[in-house]
């Protein structure tokens, strides 16, 4: 299966969404809401492609646009380029600090945001909404957190607003955060996770008593595990304690 | 003869008895609309009366017979006579009836129609309640009724919608009898070969849908009537429910056997309470009479129907968050292809067809492909219901074949806007665009209304007159779109709010004329990026309103002046002395005292007093009282 990209026939080797294809292909097409290990989602639509042929013709987000054999899409059509802009004007308006925002605007030729900037609400700033933190806790299996209220006043949130009770402290939402938005810190032996409200209790090495991972994340590994994974240590214990047994 | 048969026949014929009594019979239309002008307090009187004179009158409920704007409508029946429809009936009235039944003398106010004869859709009986000349055909006699083709409203108002009887003797089930003998492939090709298209909004060919389900992989699947009405001023759906729940029921019966699916999920809005429990009645009787349940009238089909109220979020009526909803998840849309037809409802292939859509069934059924295609245009067949409002004559909801004008809707049945003339058309819901009078000469046509910038849409049908600012519209529409977007994709969710403030800012006077090239490559942006058809079709109301109407949003940002006197810091009114005949209208609805003058001579407005509420506007014959630039510029 072939399909074309701005013009060059390139082939299908298992990929199922355009996106796929043009990353292999080293063609850049900017994405926030986008990440390998999760489901598409198709919400932040900066990966929008043009359809030339092969297709229901027109603008759509690559990132959900599964190949087709003969599929004609362009990346970097003026039409492409020009609602680009304007989406990111849109997340100007929102998280104008966020370093991800500011890189893509710089990179799309955007040097004047067009929109006044709008009252971030109840929504942690620097947040877009792109939706990876719910998803990759979800995808987890915690599912600490998720989406509250519709539209302008959508914000992500743990249940009914209150402190993530489920949160394991794992960090995966702050680690795919395209914005640098989920901030996560360590406090007196504790682990704050801020936006979720989330107080964790570190447990503590068995061996040398420092902080190594929140509790809560020790036990979802063992039940993960199916049984207790042994004695807790930290990093540097357990490799004193392997290399002590190789002697 | 088998025994389903004889049990249809049985109900059939008890449904006549209650249809036409041997004795006089009363129906008030009972549907929400009816309830909402007092329909209730009018039963109840009947009921107490016909008691307490202890006359033998049969009184029951019935659904919307359309005519929202005479509601409440009552129709009186006596054996060997015409049936009588009163609109607008109140206290007196119904005195007036049973005093007119008694001394046979019924009265002529408020008299919308007499009906001679009944036709019954699905069977192509005629019904002769007494002989009549030829020109007095039910419909015909008021220009709301002339025009009108009732295909998905056949019954609506006609029967007891809690009666299956009644159901059945209008030709219902009969359908479905006939579907059951047939291979489910015949009927996916009468419907594809109807030409019929979703009425939901989409307009995609229902017969196609309904293939891909059949065809999609798996055992399992479903279908959903789609009844999550949403768009402001629009209630065909409610009205179907409310006033004829089996034909929905029979359409998905129907639908469920042709795709293959055992089960059927009505997903309607949890705001039409008497929806709810219309159908739900509806799905108890249905099983009890085997048209719905196990074995199927002993064909071996079986298939359930459950309700699922909706929360009320306006894109839970995009098929995608409905499942979503339906699945207790979030009411998020999610990107197609997958198709719901291949992956629908708990991953399993479903199709989700709209309330309007799924009642066409049983007529395609029973009278065939080549009858309704004999009605429409070229790419759309059948009828549409539309629902009327906004600054018309005669409101309601009217059911037209498709290629039918919007002038001839406007002017023709719905009599036209009155003293003021039309401006704007809009179709559509807050997904749709307005059609300027100039242009109302289109058909209704899924690809005409396409090509002027509006769509089909579900059914609404808003009509405006030149009182109205177009900048205004299009702020209403978006700011119900920017609250009803789910938030999930940025363009819509962030699109629609800046629109909304740049329309804000135009109605505000305080717009520069820089910011319409920016709302217009915005909305353009909307539309092409946004993830579903609600962020897709948001900037329809704007993007319309700047083809056809730029001219106003430019007087509001270059001379701060709404010429149609709405926004309320850009105009001011004054009365014109050569128009004024001093009639004294004005000065005695003006709430602040601000308009002055004697009998018979010029009257002058007193600028600060007056607060613009445009009441005298509104009562003055003779075009005197004039919208102008304020003087001092806010």
């Amino acid at each position: 299966m072939y399909m074309t990209i701005n013009g060059t026939s390139v082939p299908i080797r298992g990929e199922t969404t355009v996106l796929e294809v043009a990353k292999r292909e080293g063609i850049w097409i900017p994405t926030l809401c986008h990440h390998p290990g999760l489901a598409p989602y198709g919400a932040c639509r900066l990966c929008t492609v043009e359809v030339t042929a092969g297709g229901k013709p027109g603008l759509t987000a690559s990132c959900t646009l599964p190949v087709m054999d003969g599929l004609v899409v362009l990346t970097d059509s003026p039409r492409v380029l020009e609602v680009r802009k304007m989406l990111v004007q849109l997340l100007l308006a929102g998280a104008p600090e966020a370093p991800a925002v500011r890189e893509l605007a710089g990179r799309l030729g955007v040097n004047k945001a067009l929109f006044p900037l709008v009252a971030a609400g109840d929504q942690f700033p620097g947040c877009i909404l792109c939706g990876l933190c719910v998803r990759v806790c979800e995808n987890i299996g915690v599912g600490a957190i998720g989406f509250a209220f519709r539209g302008s006043s959508r914000k992500v949130t743990p249940p009914f607003g209150k402190p993530a009770a489920a949160c394991a402290g794992c960090q995966a939402c702050a680690n795919v955060c395209p914005t640098g938005a989920v901030k996560f810190r360590r406090s007196e032996g504790r682990l704050l996770g801020e936006p979720w409200q989330a107080d964790l209790m570190m447990a503590n090495c068995a061996s040398c008593g420092q902080p190594t991972v929140p509790e809560p994340l020790v036990e979802y590994a063992n039940r993960k595990a199916g049984s207790p994974v042994g004695e807790h240590l930290c990093p540097s214990c357990r490799r004193h304690k392997a290399a002590e047994g190789m002697v | 003869m088998a025994t389903e048969a004889v049990g249809l026949k049985n109900l059939e014929q008890q449904g006549l008895r209650t249809l036409y009594p041997g004795k006089t019979k009363i129906s008030v239309g009972m549907a929400t609309c009816g309830r909402a002008a007092g329909a209730e307090a009018v039963y109840r009187l009947f009921q107490e009366e016909i008691a307490g004179r202890n006359l033998d009158i049969a009184l029951n409920a019935t659904g919307c017979l359309g005519f929202c704007q005479q509601e409440p409508l009552v129709l009186v029946q006596s054996p060997g006579g015409p049936r009588f429809v009163y609109g607008r009936v109140d206290q007196k009235l119904v005195l007036q009836v049973l005093e007119g039944l008694v001394n046979g003398n019924l009265p002529d106010d408020s008299l919308l129609i007499r009906v001679y004869e009944d036709d019954v859709l699905v069977t192509g009986e005629k019904i002769i309640l007494t002989e009549h000349p030829a020109e007095a055909s039910m419909l015909a006699q008021i220009p709301f009724y002339g025009s009108q083709v009732k295909v998905a409203t056949r019954n609506c108002g006609y029967i007891d919608p809690a009666s299956i009887a009644e159901y059945a003797a209008r030709g219902g089930y009969r359908a479905l009898q006939q579907a059951l003998r047939l291979k489910p492939d015949q009927i996916i090709a009468e419907v594809a070969g109807s030409g019929l298209r979703g009425r939901g909004g989409g307009g995609f060919p229902t017969g196609e849908k309904w293939a891909f389900t059949r065809k999609a992989h798996g055992q399992t699947k479903y279908v959903i009537c789609n009844a999550d009405e949403g768009d402001p001023g629009a209630y065909m759906d409610r009205s179907i429910l409310e006033g004829d729940p089996h034909s929905v029921l029979e359409g998905m019966v129907i639908g469920g056997y042709a795709v293959g699916a055992r089960t059927g999920i009505i997903y309607v809005r949890a705001e039409y309470p008497l929806a709810v429990t219309t159908i739900q009645e509806a799905i108890r009787q249905a099983e009890q009479h085997g048209f719905l349940g196990a074995n199927i009238l002993d064909s071996g089909f079986d298939f359930h129907i459950k309700v699922v109220k909706g929360q009320g979020a306006f894109v839970c009526g995009e098929e995608t968050a409905l499942i979503s909803a339906i699945e207790g998840r979030m009411g998020d849309p999610r990107p197609r292809p997958p198709f719901p037809a291949e992956q629908g409802l708990w991953g399993k292939p479903t199709c989700v067809n709209n309330v309007e859509t799924w009642v066409n069934v049983p007529p395609i059924v029973m009278l065939g492909s080549q009858w309704f295609t004999a009605m429409g245009t070229a790419s759309s067949k059948g009828t549409k219901v539309f629902s009327l409002v906004g600054d018309i004559q005669n409101n309601g909801l009217v059911e037209v074949p498709m290629g039918t004008t919007l002038r001839r809707i406007v002017y023709e049945i719905g009599g036209g806007t009155g003293y003021f003339d039309l401006k704007a058309v809009q179709t559509g819901g807050p997904s749709g665009g307005c059609i300027p009078a100039e242009i109302i000469d289109i058909p209704v046509d899924y690809e005409a209304l396409a090509r002027v910038g509006t769509i089909m849409g579900s059914g609404g049908m808003v009509v405006m007159d030149e009182r109205t600012c177009m900048v205004d519209v299009a702020r209403f529409f978006l700011g119900f779109t920017n609250d009803e977007s789910c938030g999930k994709c940025l363009p819509c969710r962030e699109g629609t709010r800046q629109m909304l403030d740049i329309l804000n800012r135009v109605c505000a006077g305080e717009a520069e004329m820089q910011d319409l090239t920016l709302l217009e490559q915005l909305a353009g942006a909307v539309r092409d990026t946004s993830l579903c058809g609600l962020g897709q079709t948001a900037p329809s109301p704007v993007l319309s309103t700047l083809k056809y109407f730029r001219d106003e949003y430019e007087a509001h940002i270059r001379d701060h002046f709404c010429p149609a006197g709405v926004c309320p810091d850009l105009f001011q009114l004054t009365i014109d002395p050569e128009a004024c005949q001093g009639c004294t209208r004005c000065a005695k609805v003006c709430p602040q005292g601000a308009i002055s003058g004697a009998k018979g001579e010029k009257f002058s407005l007193d600028q600060g007093k007056c607060t613009r509420c445009r009441a005298c506007i509104g009562v003055c014959r003779h075009w005197a009282v004039k919208v102008v630039p304020r003087e001092v510029q806010p």
